[in-house]
């Protein structure tokens, strides 16, 4: 059984090796939900540079204001653009075909985006723009190659230009991005703010995230309790079977 | 069970006079006697009845808000999540049950190989098993499309392309199931009204299943009748010497079983509903798009065995017939195995060592052509699946000589421990 194993493992391991190669690794985003101020400063740049193409179409902006502790004043002053009200869902003035003729693709809602890329994913594409002349926005992507956005956020990055890797044959392979002209954000500031976005769309992805863990820890608390009870009472029934 | 009629009184007692409350009562629960020697293994059978109750009430619920058109589906499960009180609640609940199903059923039928429950007498009782377990796939096959993601929708794009292989009228075949030449909204209209369906002929093949358990009563760990043993226990001198009656001794150890069993269910439906993405798949989080195909579509995990096993069979006539075969074949072949099993005992704890490695070869094939169904083809993955789908099949083809041939021994009189 043992070499059966063994022999199992090391014939799988290949397969799982060609699964997961081929791709540019992602940075961590250690994005915290529970940091209310990154989420608002998130949600802030989010309505600000993402969301006059982006929709959050399945998110309520009351939903947001009253998870992220934003008062209501506040959230009509800063964050609600145009004459949407408090129950409404966050959508744009965008129509499908505007986004097919200005990028070539019609530009996808973001509400779930932290869900089927993932946090990482966000966290890392957006630091990952590098010039690009041959692309119609001057810019490409490391982790979304012919990405058919422009980069939005240069103007506090900067520009990245391309690392290319050694190779041997064939095209050269972008394999870095170097930061060479500043924008108005230091790195850090820079590397940040990409945090409080992607935490904020981590929380749009799944609003409810805190209340459902916070909540199962009661609910795991008391199945504690009752598989004590369970239990004991299936001792003493059991007592009389031999 | 004593042979004189019970003798009820008050409420109860006008009801008897008109329904059998307490006849039924009595013999299916409180003077049914069970085997007293059921072992972590029984488990199952009570938590796949908790899993359907489960499914059918929280998968109501959601038919509350859900709508099942094209344009609304993917949006209307968003608003279940986020706008209905409780909605993700109710919708974890059902996508972890599908697959806390299909856990429970593995292990309940992997009791079955385990002990022999499927051979004389309850070979009626496996027949009827493997077709829950048939019904079950169809139920969640159709239940897989209703979230209208991407993953949904290319996962049925490709099952029901597997009717189009069927010689002569596949394309015909496949068109009739799907109402249209491709998924669309009208598919994912009539998945809906199965996927409603379905469940509660689940629910009676099930009732079905327990009464066929109760004219032959329950096997156990050591593959022995109770029924034709010693006679007399302490409720009752004709009844079997190693029997207990189910109520209480099982119900109160069924609540066991049934709140450890929720411990790990809610644990996942709290803190990991996604499950790694095997129980809710990343690329579902995107709407169906009939126009751009995932990088790579795989079913959910329960149904990767046989898909690997129809990817690993190469097309034969220019056809993947073949494959959809041997992919049937996989399941069907699973009624036969009462006639396939020639051992002279039922249970593992008593069959040589043929049996016992035969089976280790199984499970293992099993799990593996799973992981296999989830990753992407490539020639070494094909190869092995290849070599899994053989050992699987040689499970069962050839279990009428090698389950002969095998040493055994002896069966004592009564139970053990």
């Amino acid at each position: 059984m043992k070499k059966l194993i063994a022999a199992l493992v090391l014939t799988v391991a290949p397969a799982l090796g060609l699964a997961s190669g081929g791709h540019v690794a992602l940075e961590k985003a250690n994005i915290d939900l529970t940091d209310q101020a990154s989420l608002q400063s998130g949600a802030k740049y989010f309505v600000n540079y993402c969301m006059g193409c982006h929709s959050l179409k399945y998110m309520r902006y009351n939903r947001m204001a009253q998870d992220l502790g934003i008062d209501e004043a506040t959230l009509r002053e800063n964050l609600i653009f145009g004459d949407a009200k408090p129950g409404d869902l966050m959508t744009n003035a965008m129509r499908p075909e505007d986004g097919e003729k200005w990028f070539g693709t019609q530009v996808p809602d973001l509400t779930l985006a932290a869900r089927w890329r993932s946090p990482d994913w966000i966290y890392t594409y957006l630091k990952s723009f590098y010039t690009d002349p041959t692309r119609p926005y001057g810019v490409n992507n490391l982790v979304f190659p012919a990405v058919g956005m422009p980069h939005v956020l240069a103007g506090l990055q900067g520009v990245q230009e391309p690392v290319f890797g050694e190779h041997h044959e064939g095209p050269p392979v972008v394999t870095g991005v170097k930061l060479t002209e500043p924008g108005s954000m230091s790195p850090d500031q820079y590397d940040a703010m990409v945090r409080d976005i992607t935490a904020f769309l981590a929380y749009a992805g799944e609003p409810f995230k805190l209340e459902r863990q916070q909540l199962g820890i009661y609910v795991l608390l008391f199945l504690g309790l009752l598989f004590i009870l369970a239990y004991a009472m299936k001792k003493e029934f059991w007592k009389d079977v031999h | 069970m004593s042979a004189e009629e019970t003798t009820t009184t008050g409420f109860l007692g006008w009801i008897d006079k008109r329904f059998p409350a307490t006849k039924v009562w009595n013999e299916h629960l409180a003077q049914y006697y069970a085997p007293k020697n059921f072992n972590f293994w029984y488990f199952f059978g009570s938590l796949a009845i908790l899993v359907l109750v489960l499914q059918i009430l929280t998968g109501i619920w959601l038919a509350m808000s859900y709508k099942p058109s094209a344009a609304e589906a993917f949006a209307s499960v968003e608003y279940i999540m986020r706008d209905v009180n409780w909605g993700w609640l109710i919708r974890y609940l059902h996508s972890t049950g599908a697959s806390a199903f299909f856990i429970v059923i593995y292990l309940h039928m992997f009791r079955a190989l385990l002990y022999g429950s499927y051979r004389k007498p309850r070979e009626l009782l496996w027949i009827i098993g493997v077709v829950i377990y048939l019904a079950m796939m169809a139920t969640a096959f159709f239940g897989y499309l209703l979230p209208w993601g991407q993953m949904s929708y290319w996962g049925a794009q490709v099952i029901v392309n597997l009717f189009a292989a069927v010689p002569g009228i596949g394309e015909d075949l496949s068109v009739w199931v799907r109402g249209d030449y491709v998924i669309s909204d009208v598919t994912l209209n009539r998945f809906f009204a199965f996927h409603f369906l379905l469940p509660f002929v689940l629910a009676a093949l099930v009732f079905v299943h327990i009464v066929a358990l109760h004219k032959v009563g329950s096997n156990n760990p050591d593959g022995i009748e109770i029924k034709y043993g010693a006679k007399g226990n302490r409720w009752d001198p004709k009844a079997p010497a190693d029997g207990i009656p189910f109520h209480p001794y099982y119900t109160v150890k069924d609540i066991v079983g049934v709140v450890a069993f929720l411990a790990i269910f809610l644990a996942i439906v709290f803190f990991w509903p996604s499950f790694g993405g095997l129980f809710l798949e990343a690329p579902n989080f995107q709407p169906a798009d009939p126009l751009k195909t995932p990088e790579h579509i795989a079913p959910v995990w329960y149904f990767t065995p046989f898909y690997a096993m129809l990817r690993a069979v190469p097309p034969m006539f220019g056809s993947q017939f073949p494959g959809v075969v041997v992919m049937f074949a996989a399941i069907l072949i699973m009624f036969f195995l009462p006639w396939l099993d020639r051992s002279p005992v039922k249970s593992v704890r008593y069959k040589g060592p043929i049996f016992k490695v035969a089976l280790a070869i199984f499970a293992v094939s099993f799990v593996v052509l799973a992981y296999l169904g989830l990753q992407p083809a490539s020639p070494i993955a094909t190869l092995m699946a290849q070599i899994f789908t053989a050992l699987y099949f040689a499970f069962f083809l050839l279990m009428p000589f090698y389950s002969k041939m095998d040493s055994y021994k002896p069966v004592p009189e009564r139970v053990t421990a």
